[in-house]
């Protein structure tokens, strides 16, 4: 799942790898796997796989 | 009393007055109202990427890091686990430590729920955070968030986005009186420049406003009037005003005159 919809990624792909297909600039988001964060220096490391539950969040307009 | 510079956490800003990116038309108005208000920080929210509309323009885009501080806050959080884990996420995009707090206790007021907001308070300054939760104007609740190590509070004037500016000035006042050690900013209720002028008069450190500058009907000249309206009641709270006195003292010599 990537933000609540079902989301397929190839088997074994990185979060950088995620980002890049869905064409984010790995500098400005912050991810999280599972509930937990994925830190920016991990992101070509850390391995995705069936079912994780994935979040990508950025800033947006807010007062 | 703290002169020229905002000072949070042993950092020094150039102005008092911090504004919201929300509720704009576009990015381009955004981002002269930022320029026009004069803003040293700028308040921003954390939501998913829509991946729906991809390639599209992000905010920082518009806003130059280099110029003005970004805080992120949990706006839309209603519990302590929400805002803690929206904190999180925060400082990861971020790559910074402070946080606007708020943990909404009621959809239809947005009045903060205290108590997530003292637990959630105490949860990220273990972690490092450099918390600045928004707060009712009470003066009870403010100390609890100074003691859990609350780097300032941000009482509200009124409701957010609401424009009725200070609702209970009794109340803003004791928190003023009482709180010397941590910057109190006033956030959320501030219409106009009257407003923002009497928060700094009455000795607020600073001011945080989205709503009454995008919501504006020429957002970039009400964040020029925004900021000098906060230059002026610094000025004014610094300078010390008159008393008040019932009578009148007249202004010209009472000798002298023509008989």
């Amino acid at each position: 799942m990537l933000n609540g919809e079902p989301h397929e990624a190839p088997r074994g792909a990185s979060v950088l790898a995620l980002l890049e297909t869905i064409g984010l600039a790995p500098g400005r988001v912050a991810v999280e796997v599972n509930g937990r964060i994925a830190r920016r220096e991990d992101f070509a490391r850390a391995l995705l796989c069936e079912n994780d539950r994935v979040e990508v969040v950025h800033f947006t307009g807010g007062g | 009393m703290k002169t020229d510079r905002l000072t949070i956490a042993g950092r020094g800003y150039p102005s008092r007055l911090i504004v919201g990116t929300g509720k704009y038309s576009g990015f381009e108005v955004m981002r002269r109202a930022i320029e026009a208000s004069g803003a040293s920080i700028v308040t921003v929210a954390v939501r998913r990427v829509d991946l729906s509309r991809r390639g599209g323009e992000s905010l920082l885009d518009h806003i130059d890091t280099k110029q003005v501080t970004l805080l992120p806050n949990t706006a839309g959080c209603y519990t302590a686990e929400e805002a803690i884990r929206t904190a999180r996420l925060a400082r990861e995009a971020g790559l910074s430590e402070l946080i606007k707090l708020e943990v909404i206790g009621d959809e239809k007021t947005l009045f903060p729920d205290n108590e997530g907001l003292l637990q959630a308070t105490r949860v990220l300054v273990k972690e490092g955070f450099t918390v600045l939760p928004y707060t009712n104007d009470d003066l009870v609740v403010a100390r609890r968030l100074r003691d859990a190590g609350a780097a300032a509070v941000m009482p509200l004037a009124a409701p957010i986005g609401s424009g009725l500016g200070i609702q209970n000035a009794v109340n803003l006042g004791l928190i003023l009186e009482e709180i010397k050690d941590i910057p109190v900013i006033v956030d959320a209720g501030v219409g106009t420049a009257s407003d923002a002028a009497i928060v700094l008069e009455m000795g607020a450190d600073g001011v945080l406003m989205n709503t009454g500058i995008a919501g504006a009907g020429d957002p970039i000249r009400m964040a020029r009037a925004m900021r000098l309206a906060v230059e002026a009641g610094r000025l004014a709270a610094e300078a010390g005003r008159i008393p008040r006195k019932l009578h009148a003292t007249a202004s010209s010599p009472i000798t002298g005159l023509l008989r």
